[in-house]
């Protein structure tokens, strides 16, 4: 299951779309939205997709997660427009028959969305609001993320 | 030659547009109509941040040729999760 919603993310329904009887783990990571950023105070984050291709390339993380690490099942969900403080913007849950493959599997899948996936944050902090990754030049030090 | 640019985020402000449908007078590369787009607009032209492309929501080089009906997206870094 992957989704892009625009409301708060339901963990429920991601671990039960997960779930199997031959899983003996499920491992779920939730983003959530961080008061602080680059040594400033950040009041909220808002999000944009490229939706279609966000879950295309959702989709293929999957696959590679399911291929890679012998995982039983895949669930995701990000959320875009504002996510305030301590809210979840995505949700990954990975079920496998060993908690092992779970937390290895859990962990590309985050770290490969962060690197691939169409979809861009904003943070507001006070008095301006920037968005995430190098504006200018490719050797600039970047805000660092979760 | 029909496409349709899409842009997001940072190129979206600077661009004034999120979607945009075009005809192209003559074949050319994703890099090409990047360039050109560019000159059109001044800040995307004072734009001097990474950018990939995708073509048909797939990521291309700049040196794919473009085809009748394809659409472009223009990406800046992308910052999910």
């Amino acid at each position: 299951m992957f989704e892009i919603v625009n409301h708060r993310i339901d963990v429920e329904r991601l671990l039960a779309a997960v779930g199997r009887p031959q899983a003996g783990a499920i491992v779920t990571f939730v983003g959530t939205t961080r008061n602080h950023n680059a040594g400033r105070p950040v009041v909220r984050l808002e999000y944009e997709a490229y939706p279609e291709m966000a879950l295309r390339e959702m989709h293929r993380i999957g696959e590679q997660v399911l291929e890679r690490f012998g995982a039983t099942a895949v669930a995701m969900a990000h959320r875009i427009g504002v996510v305030e403080i301590g809210e979840a913007s995505v949700v990954i849950a990975v079920s496998a028959a060993h908690r092992s493959a779970a937390f290895e599997a859990c962990r590309f899948a985050i770290d490969r969305l962060k690197e691939i996936v169409p979809i861009w944050k904003k943070e507001h902090y006070e008095g301006g609001e920037v968005w995430i990754g190098p504006q200018q030049g490719g050797s600039e030090a970047t805000a660092l993320n979760a | 030659m029909a496409v349709t640019l899409r842009f997001f985020a940072a190129l979206r402000e600077r661009a004034g547009a999120s979607l945009v449908t075009r005809d192209l007078p003559s074949p050319m590369t994703v890099g090409d109509l990047w360039e050109c787009l560019r000159r059109e607009r001044p800040a995307l032209g004072d734009y001097s941040g990474p950018v990939r492309f995708a073509v048909n929501q797939e990521y291309v080089d700049k040196e794919t040729p473009l085809q009748d009906n394809d659409e472009v997206a223009f990406i800046p870094p992308v910052s999910g999760g």
